[in-house]
């Protein structure tokens, strides 16, 4: 007697038959009828029309009829919400069965009804089981607070059952606790800025305890809690540590690689000298080894997070390399990332067994994989350069194979091999020369030519060569074209006088039979090189390149900290951030790896990380959809409306042209060539040249604004009182949110004129250009009033300082809070946006000292409510010192009085768009606190007006 | 948390579906279906599939896939390891795990799997309180059961659910009082073409079965536990005293569980069992080539080696194989090209070969990759790490239990390259 007889009814009237039996007087008849039912709908027929009789079967003293009744409800109640109301008596008085077992499932299945009419009857006998006297019950009740979450959150929080949860955290029970962090870390994952899971030294210790004695599954629940603890010092997190490291030798891999994820996180704290550090590390080896002799999809998700572990501490693995060695009956998904993990570890004590290995997967049969291994040893040349010529060697006796894809893919990387080591290797271009006919991939096509290009002079035939490839120039692809374009000009250029006819022929097909506008926009520029000066041409198109780098696939240092905060989780298997990808997790918090004791370089690191709470924290513009049209609207060109009368217009569109011109020549070759290319270290070259060989008309333009600027600084130093204060800048992008740039930036007015002092750091692993900029509309209009001058490309690592002037004649839209500022930057890599306060300071213009009888009549004018008082406190400075600081950042003092002991100060405000701001300020003699009272017709400045007295007086 | 699990069969229908929380649309395994396409092999499909709006986590296991769905963060060896655990229990449960088995138990399978899973947290994944809960089907209580009306749904709270040992229910009663440990080696390692050892590693378990009376509480000791430096245990071993003393000391479960499972790398302490003399070779021109090989005992500690078992994927373009075993039988497969030759057991004194002549498509060109040959072995009475149970001692019971040890060393992944 088996069940799968209850799929063969597929007679006609059989919902007809099941009704008639669900009926039945016979409890047997009735159990066998509801077991149909359930079997038909787990294959997914619809059997919702029995509802009513199958609620019927409910009341019953049969424990596996309840079970199978309830199996029924939970899928199909939300259909019927009307019907399932019915259920509810019986629910409830099953919540008070004196068996706990009944109890539970009542509390379990009520959870698991969607149906919101139900869910407030679900309350009290919730209520009741979260205190239950049974630890059974109450660990089910825990999990079905956080399904009720789902359903109606704020029922919860109106309920209290949160802090009910939270009061189970220290339940005697480990199940309990291990059950309540679990929902509690559901519920805190869609209220990403609640404190649901305060972790405090109290909590923390309680977990622990509870991490030995419950279940392996509530075991991976508190660990990955504990990863969200800040240990106060090293000793804290070396005692957690301490708790933790047994749970390496779980047999579940699951809690193997949470413990693996605290541990990580919790030694960063720990001093390295400390013996202890270096147990841990011996410790963290071995499980992470066994995790590799488990199931293949374990062994996937745990390559992916050794990955990123080998990155952050590759002293955990170093002696471990053999265990990544691939079997030929991985699946592919595992051989792929024992691959990645092997040229990681890849180091000059072990590269000859590395490459022995890799040699041997070439003669592999799945095509890829061979790729990809061909492909490792050209990264194991550029990553080890003591080895560099045994990969060489290598990678030649691979092309003697001929098998046609493994010399495809050799080619590609000797030329890599060639960009790191340039003039060393070229002994191998004959035969490489050799295997020309062979290529048929785009990709080794372009890397042959470049070889050829770059080494013209020394190959005898390469115009031979070169010309052969050209007979067919229309029908390869665009990445072949340009490639042979630049090549042929290179060979031009080293060897004028055979290749004349050559050259004409390339520059004629990329410029007048191609559609390409790419492949033209090049073809015309070295054209006008050549034809106006060919010296300048062979200093562009011939420079030195850079070297390439030596990992260009290493994770970015931020991101990669961030991952490791997630060991074990989605977020490492994709090795993104989680924010990027898991929809639901709403703006999760950054996680970030605690800061060592006493260590600057990670007290740096962490500054970097971390929006301390003391500064006002940079809010990134959550998302593009809130954005005004016209900031995303961002364009290159600035409105000529706002360009300042400093400069000249003409000259404006010139750059404009200019600059329009060399981003579409950036452009495609970082879109076609993947940037480490052939073309792209000579165009990348050409374009570094060309602000050397025209500063006068490209750097024009920050030195016009700059200069200025500098003069009238120059001269407040000299005349007027003390400059305006300008704050030390503070971050307003983080390098992690703005893929690897990093925006710090303050904001001065120097002598009329603002300026937005920005610092721009480039963190990223490649380079950075086009930078552009623009605002969102804003209370006062402030616009850039010219491009963001950053000519040369920012490296990796570079830092760069720009003044941006700024003019008050944009749109205006209020905003909030008023001094608000939304800011769009864009560079090669994305658009970013964040926003950023001024001080109201930077308003105030040079010409508001107002007349002694207009300030008294408009004082008057200004209604009483309008009046708005503040205490500045802790200033120590006489009336005269104050006045003059405060002459400083243009605001005036127009009158004084002196009335028993107290200075009073008559003060005026002009802000750009024409608001006059009055103020009043008293200062007693002895007293370091003064009194401000502010009238102004527009009241909402008053306060930002008494932050800059603040500010101003403060510093 | 795991949202939902669906269960597809080798052509690629979903024969069950079960939700913990909402109900997602079985169309969200049309993802599942694309990669499956695109892998060229069963087991090629990638473990970890996004799709807009879920995830999806499957595990291959006996021809079945198991599929969970995710929406949020979830660690993804958390949800593995469930499906591990699924997979365990029905094999438990019904002997076997397979569609049809599946299908025929489809109401305890539901009862299984909404008893092993609340609102996507584990709830019961032990077998021993499973049992409990939810009896396993047996003819003779399905029969019992249609007779007398009762069911096979436990009425009362298991007892191990919340004690400090959830493994091990209370009142176990047994007439023989036995208790047998197996220690199973398996070699993982690969020879290069010249017989050297590349890498070599050894997965141990010890296995166990035990069926004692009460509350037994044993402590296992080893003659040489410093083997023994990466090893998981059971949750039962008691990590303190391992730590202190190097005793494995444990209240056991009942019935059959993996008392520990260790790992042994360091390369001087894997002894290769069995060497391999081979030389596979084709001609540049010639539709023939050659096939040869034999095998021969190398360190064994004086154990016979049996039930070996060579197998060999040959090259795509090889049509047929004329092959002559010295001892065994051999069959190659044309289609698929593998070569499997059931040698049995080696004997020193006269070496197994297998020897003979491939044949080539008339015209192709040499093949241009090596074939890789795997060896399965078994070594009885010796675990050839070394490792040796010192003693095995019972307390808090009375009566006299029977003991005994089994040592197997079997070879795991063990590759020649050629």
């Amino acid at each position: 007697m088996t069940d799968s007889k209850y799929f063969t009814t597929t007679k006609k009237g059989e919902i007809f038959e099941l009704k008639a039996e669900l009926n039945s007087d016979k409890k047997e008849k009735k159990k066998e009828a509801v077991k149909k039912v359930i079997a038909s709908m787990t294959v997914g027929k619809d059997v919702s029309a029995l509802f009513p009789d199958v609620v019927n079967c409910m009341q019953t003293d049969n424990l596996e009829l309840k079970k199978l009744v309830y199996l029924y409800l939970m899928n199909y109640a939300k259909s019927q919400p009307d019907m399932a109301i019915m259920a509810v008596n019986t629910f409830v008085k099953d919540c008070e069965d004196p068996n706990p077992l009944i109890r539970a499932l009542a509390v379990r299945t009520m959870g698991c009804i969607r149906v919101d009419k139900i869910t407030e009857y679900l309350c009290e006998p919730l209520r009741k089981c979260l205190k239950d006297e049974d630890p059974y019950v109450r660990k089910t009740a825990a999990v079905c607070v956080a399904k009720l979450h789902d359903i109606n959150a704020q029922l919860v929080e109106d309920q209290g059952f949160l802090d009910t949860l939270k009061d189970l955290i220290s339940d005697s029970n480990p199940m309990v606790v291990a059950n309540a962090v679990a929902a509690l870390s559901e519920i805190a994952e869609s209220h990403p800025n609640s404190n649901l899971l305060d972790l405090n030294p109290q909590t923390i210790n309680k977990l622990l305890t509870a991490l030995n004695e419950c279940t392996e599954w509530g075991q991976i629940f508190i660990l990955d809690c504990l990863a969200n603890y800040m240990p106060r010092d090293d000793r804290e997190s070396q005692s957690i540590c301490e708790r933790v490291t047994p749970r390496l030798s779980h047999a579940n891999s699951a809690v193997v690689l949470s413990a693996v994820k605290v541990l990580m996180k919790f030694m960063e704290m720990l001093p390295k000298d400390l013996d202890y550090y270096g147990t841990l590390l011996k410790k963290l080896a071995p499980p992470l080894v066994t995790l590799l002799s488990a199931e293949p999809e374990l062994q996937y998700v745990a390559l992916r997070n050794i990955n990123l572990i080998v990155q952050k501490r590759p002293e955990i693995l170093k002696h471990e390399m053999k265990v990544f060695f691939v079997k030929y009956n991985d699946p592919i998904y595992v051989k792929l990332e024992k691959l990645d993990i092997m040229i990681r570890l890849a180091s000059q004590a072990n590269i000859a067994q590395v490459l022995a290995e890799l040699k041997e997967y070439a003669t592999e049969v799945d095509v890829d994989f061979v790729r990809k291994a061909v492909r490792a040893i050209g990264r194991c040349a550029i990553k080890v350069e003591q080895s560099a010529e045994r990969c060489v060697s290598t990678l030649l006796d691979l092309i003697q194979t001929k098998v046609n894809y493994v010399v495809q893919e050799a080619i590609v990387v000797i030329k890599d091999i060639f960009r790191k080591y340039p003039n060393k290797y070229e002994s191998v271009i004959a035969t490489l020369c050799e295997n020309l006919d062979s290529l048929d991939e785009p990709e080794a096509r372009a890397a042959m030519i470049w070889i050829v290009g770059e080494y013209a002079e020394r190959i005898d035939n390469a115009d031979e060569l070169l010309e052969s490839f050209l007979e067919g120039f229309h029908d390869e692809s665009t990445q072949v074209q340009l490639q042979l374009l630049t090549a042929i000009v290179k060979l031009f250029l080293k060897k004028p006088t055979e290749t004349q006819e050559l050259v004409q022929q390339v520059l004629s097909l990329a410029t007048q039979d191609s559609d390409n506008p790419d492949l033209r926009d090049r073809g015309y520029i070295y054209w006008r090189l050549l034809s106006t000066d060919p010296v300048a041409a062979k200093e562009v198109v011939l420079a030195e390149k850079p070297l390439i780098s030596e990992e260009t696939d290493l994770i970015e240092p931020t991101l990669l900290e961030e991952l490791i905060c997630h060991i074990g989780t989605l977020a490492s298997v994709y090795h993104k951030p989680p924010s990027a990808f898991v929809e639901g997790s709403r703006g999760v918090q950054h996680k970030r790896i605690p800061a060592r004791a006493g260590s600057g370089e990670s007290a740096e690191s962490s500054d970097v990380g971390q929006s301390g709470p003391s500064e006002a924290p940079p809010a990134v513009i959550p998302s593009q959809g809130d954005l005004l049209g016209d900031l995303l609207n961002l364009d290159l060109a600035p409105p000529t409306a706002t360009v300042p009368s400093v400069q000249p217009s003409m000259q404006m569109g010139a750059m404009d042209l200019l600059g329009g011109g060399l981003d579409s020549l950036m452009g495609d070759d970082s879109d076609t060539l993947g940037g480490d290319i052939g073309g792209s270290p000579s165009m990348g070259a050409g374009l570094g040249a060309a602000p050397a060989a025209m500063p006068a008309s490209l750097g024009a333009a920050p030195a016009v604004g700059g200069g200025l600027g500098d003069l009238f600084d120059l001269g407040g130093g000299v005349g007027m009182p003390t400059g305006s204060y300008v704050a030390p800048k503070t971050v307003w992008l983080l390098a992690m949110k703005g893929k690897g740039l990093e925006i710090s930036g303050t904001f001065a007015r120097r002598g009329g004129i603002i300026q937005m002092d920005l610092t721009l750091t480039n963190k990223a692993m490649s380079v950075m250009t086009d930078f552009a900029i623009q605002f969102n509309r804003n209370s006062f209009g402030l616009a850039p009033a010219g491009p963001l001058q950053v000519l040369t490309p920012l490296s990796p690592n570079q830092t760069i300082d720009v003044s941006l002037p700024l003019s008050t004649s944009g749109p205006v839209m209020k905003m909030e809070p008023l001094n608000n500022l939304q800011v769009a930057v864009k560079n090669n890599i994305d658009v970013f946006y964040f926003s950023c306060q001024y001080p109201l300071s930077l308003l105030f213009v040079e010409d508001g000292k107002m007349d002694r009888q207009v300030f008294l009549a408009t004082w008057k004018d200004i209604p009483n409510e309008n009046e708005a008082h503040f205490q500045i406190k802790d200033i120590h400075l006489n009336s005269d010192v104050a006045s003059n600081k405060l002459q400083g950042s243009n605001i005036f003092t127009i009158a004084k009085r002196t009335v028993e002991g107290q200075d009073m100060l008559y003060q005026s405000v002009k802000l750009t768009n024409g608001i006059w701001v009055l103020a009043e300020m008293r200062i007693q003699t002895g007293n370091p606190n003064y009194t401000l009272s502010i009238r102004c017709r527009a009241p909402e400045v008053c306060q930002f007006v008494y932050l800059c007295y603040e500010l101003v007086l403060k510093n | 948390m795991i949202h939902s699990l669906f269960l597809v069969n080798a052509s690629g229908d979903i024969f069950l579906e079960k939700h913990w929380k909402s109900v997602v649309s079985r169309s969200v395994c049309d993802y599942f279906f694309e990669a499956l396409e695109r892998a060229t092999e069963p087991e090629n499909v990638p473990p970890v599939i996004s799709t807009p709006h879920h995830y999806l986590i499957n595990v291959l296991r006996h021809r079945i896939y198991f599929v969970a769905v995710i929406q949020s963060e979830v660690p993804p060896l958390f949800v593995i390891e469930f499906l591990h655990r699924v997979v365990d229990t029905f094999q438990d449960y019904f002997g076997v795990c397979t569609e049809a088995a599946i299908k025929d138990n489809v109401v305890v399978v539901y009862e299984l799997l909404e008893e092993m899973l609340d609102n996507g947290f584990p709830l019961a994944t032990e077998s021993n309180i499973l049992k409990e809960l939810i009896k396993p089907p047996t003819i003779l209580r399905t029969v019992v059961n249609t007779i007398t009306g009762s069911t096979n749904v436990g009425e009362q709270l298991p007892t191990g659910q919340l004690s400090v040992v959830p493994w091990r229910r209370t009142g176990v009663k047994y007439t023989n009082n036995e208790a047998y440990f197996d220690v199973i080696e398996e070699i993982d390692a690969i020879i290069d073409k010249s017989g050297s050892t590349i890498t070599a590693e050894i997965q141990g378990v010890i296995d166990a079965c035990v069926k004692l009376t009460g509350m037994p509480d044993l402590t296992l000791s080893f003659m040489n536990p410093r083997l023994l430096d990466d090893v998981s245990f059971h949750p039962c071993v008691r990590f303190k005293r391992w730590e202190a003393e190097r005793i494995l000391s444990f209240i056991p479960p009942d019935g059959n569980f993996r008392l520990l499972s260790y790992h042994v790398s360091s390369q001087n302490l894997v002894a290769i069992p069995v060497y391999v003399k081979h030389n596979i070779s084709f001609r540049e021109g010639s539709s023939q080539g050659r096939f040869e090989l034999t095998l021969g005992p190398k360190q064994t500690m004086g154990k016979a080696v049996e039930s070996v078992l060579v197998s060999s994927q040959l090259p795509r373009g090889v049509l047929n194989a004329n092959l002559n075993p010295s001892q065994g039988t051999y069959t190659f497969d044309p289609v698929t090209k593998l070569l499997s030759w059931d040698v049995g057991k080696i004997n020193p004194q006269k070496l197994p070969s297998l020897k003979g002549s491939m044949s080539l498509q008339a015209g192709a060109s040499k093949p241009d990759e090596n074939p890789t040959i795997n060896i399965q072995l078994k070594i009885q009475q010796l675990a050839i790490s070394g490792l040796k149970v010192n003693r095995l001692d019972m307390y808090g019971e009375k009566y006299k239990p029977f003991k005994g040890i089994k040592y197997m060393t079997k070879a795991g992944k063990f590759q020649v390259r050629t």
